[in-house]
C-alpha cells in the first residue's frame, strides 16, 4: 500500500467561455493543498482563470474494451448528419 | 430513473482513473491476438491510453524511460538551483528561480504520467534515492562558474529539447501530452542561456575566458545526453517499432551539433573539437570521438558530483518529512471534525 498523498486530477479552463479541460494530475492530502499545487503545477503561465480538481478515484469512465459496442452503432446513423439529406441547389439558407 | 446512484452503478463496465489499480488482474500478457491489434494500432500512429491492453515489455520499458525522465528534471534543478543566491542581478535571480521551478513542474507532469502505467510515485522516488534508478548523465558535472549556468541552458536544454520534440508524437498519451507541455517551457530555458553566453562573449577578457571555460567542459557531455551510439543502442528498434522513441540517437546528435555549431560561431567560441569539419557531402559536421568511457563511468554513478547529487536529493526528502506528515494529519483532524 503506498502512503502517497491521494491523487487528484487538474481541469483548467483556459478563458471566459471555454470549458475546463483535463491536463494532468496532482498529489495532495485535501482538495486545497491540490489546488495549490495545481495551480503551481499547470498554471505558471497564464495558462487558465479557473481550475477544478477532483478525486481521481471519483471519476467513472468507460472501458476501452467496450469502446466498439458504445460507439461504432453511431457510424451507421449517417441521417443524424445534416450533409445525409439531398437539397436542390436552388433553394437558398438551408 | 437510471442515474440513481446504485442503478448507475450496474451501467458502470469499469473504473478508470489514472491512480493505481491496486487489484489490476494480470492480463492474459502476452496473447498473441492482443499483441497483434496493439502492434497494429502503434504502426497507424494511434495513441495508447492507461487502461488500453498494452504488452507488458512496452509497460516497463515506457515506466523506465518516464520515470528516468522525471528523475532527470528533478536531479536537474541541483546544479543550478547552486547558483540563485549568487545570480549576478536580481533579473537573471528571477528568471533562474522561474526556471528552476519549471523543472519541478517538469518532473511533476512526468511522474504523473509515468503513475498511469502502475507504479506508484513513492516507488519511483524510492528507487532514485536508493540509487536503483538513472537519470541523465548530465546532472553528475558541477556548476563551477556562473558561465555553467548559462551553458547549461544553452547546451543541456538545447540537447534536451532535440530529445523531447519527437516525443511529443510518441505512441503513449500521457507521456506524449506531458512532453508538449514540456517543450513550450523548455525554449524560454534555452534562450535564457543562451543570452547568458552572449552577455559573457561580448563582455571582459576574463568573462569570455569563462564562456569559453564552461562550453568546453559541458560540449562534450552535452553530446553524451543522446545516449550510446546507435550500434550500441540494443532496444532502439523495438522502441522506434513502438513508437517510444521517434529517432536514432546518433541521428539527434547529429542533429544538435549541426545547428549548435553555428550558434558557437556567433558567441566566437571554440568548440573543443580538433576533429570538428563541415562535411559538404552529408550537409553537417563530422565530429570526434566521444569519450564512451566516461559515459559509461557517469553511468556506473561515478560522476564528478553523483554522490552530492543524491545526498541532496535524500536530505531534501528527510528534510521535508515533516511538512508531509503534517499536512495528512491536518487533513485527517480536519476529516475527524467533519464527521463529528
Amino acid at each position: 500500500m503506498s502512503s502517497d498523498w491521494p491523487l487528484w486530477e487538474v481541469f483548467v479552463r483556459s478563458k471566459g467561455g471555454l470549458s475546463h479541460r483535463h491536463v494532468g494530475s496532482v498529489h495532495a492530502p485535501d482538495a486545497e493543498l491540490a489546488l495549490a499545487h495545481a495551480r503551481d503545477t499547470y498554471t505558471r503561465r497564464l495558462e487558465g482563470v479557473s481550475l477544478w480538481v477532483v478525486p481521481s478515484a471519483d471519476i467513472v469512465a468507460s472501458n476501452p474494451e467496450q469502446a466498439g459496442e458504445l460507439f461504432e452503432p453511431a457510424q451507421s446513423k449517417i441521417y443524424r448528419h445534416p450533409t445525409f439529406y439531398d437539397i436542390p441547389d436552388e433553394v437558398k439558407h438551408i | 430513473m437510471p442515474f440513481e446512484p446504485e442503478h448507475r452503478r450496474r451501467y458502470i463496465i469499469h473504473m478508470y482513473t489514472t491512480e493505481l489499480q491496486k487489484s489490476a488482474k494480470i492480463e492474459n500478457l502476452e496473447d498473441p491476438k492482443l499483441l497483434e491489434a496493439f502492434e497494429a494500432r502503434v504502426a497507424a500512429d494511434e495513441f495508447i491510453e492507461p487502461k488500453d491492453w498494452m504488452p507488458e515489455a512496452y509497460r516497463r520499458t515506457l515506466t523506465r524511460q518516464i520515470s528516468q525522465h522525471a528523475h532527470s528534471e528533478i536531479v536537474g534543478m541541483l546544479p543550478e538551483g547552486n547558483w540563485i543566491t549568487r545570480a549576478p542581478s536580481l533579473r537573471r535571480k528571477a528568471i533562474l528561480l522561474a526556471k528552476v521551478q519549471d523543472e519541478a513542474g517538469h518532473g511533476l507532469y512526468l511522474y504523473c504520467a509515468a503513475e498511469t502505467l502502475g507504479t506508484s510515485r513513492e516507488q519511483m522516488i524510492e528507487a532514485l534515492h536508493s540509487g536503483k534508478a538513472k537519470y541523465s548523465t548530465i546532472f553528475n558535472y558541477p556548476t563551477l562558474t556562473w558561465a555553467d549556468i548559462g551553458a547549461i541552458g544553452w547546451l543541456v536544454d538545447g540537447a534536451a529539447i532535440m530529445n523531447q520534440v519527437p516525443l511529443q508524437r510518441t505512441s503513449y498519451g500521457p507521456y506524449a501530452r506531458a512532453m508538449v507541455r514540456v517543450c513550450k517551457e523548455e525554449s524560454f530555458h534555452q534562450r535564457q542561456g543562451y543570452e547568458i553566453m552572449i552577455a559573457l562573449a561580448n563582455g571582459t577578457a576574463e568573462q569570455k575566458r569563462m564562456a569559453q571555460d564552461a562550453f568546453n567542459r559541458w560540449w562534450w557531455p552535452s553530446l553524451m545526453m543522446f545516449g550510446p551510439p546507435d550500434e550500441n543502442s540494443p532496444n532502439t528498434a523495438q522502441s522506434m517499432r513502438w513508437r517510444i522513441k521517434r529517432e536514432t540517437n546518433d541521428e539527434l546528435r547529429q542533429k544538435f551539433v549541426d545547428i549548435t555549431v553555428p550558434q558557437a560561431d556567433f558567441l566566437s567560441l571554440t568548440v573543443p573539437d580538433p576533429q570538428l569539419k563541415w562535411n559538404e557531402e552529408k550537409g553537417g559536421y563530422d565530429f570526434g570521438e566521444i569519450d564512451w568511457e566516461e559515459f559509461y563511468a557517469v553511468v556506473r554513478g561515478e560522476g564528478p558530483v553523483a554522490k552530492e547529487r543524491m545526498k541532496a536529493r535524500r536530505d531534501a526528502w528527510q528534510d521535508g518529512a515533516w511538512v508531509r506528515e503534517a499536512a495528512a494529519v491536518h487533513e485527517e483532524k480536519r476529516r475527524a471534525r467533519k464527521a463529528a
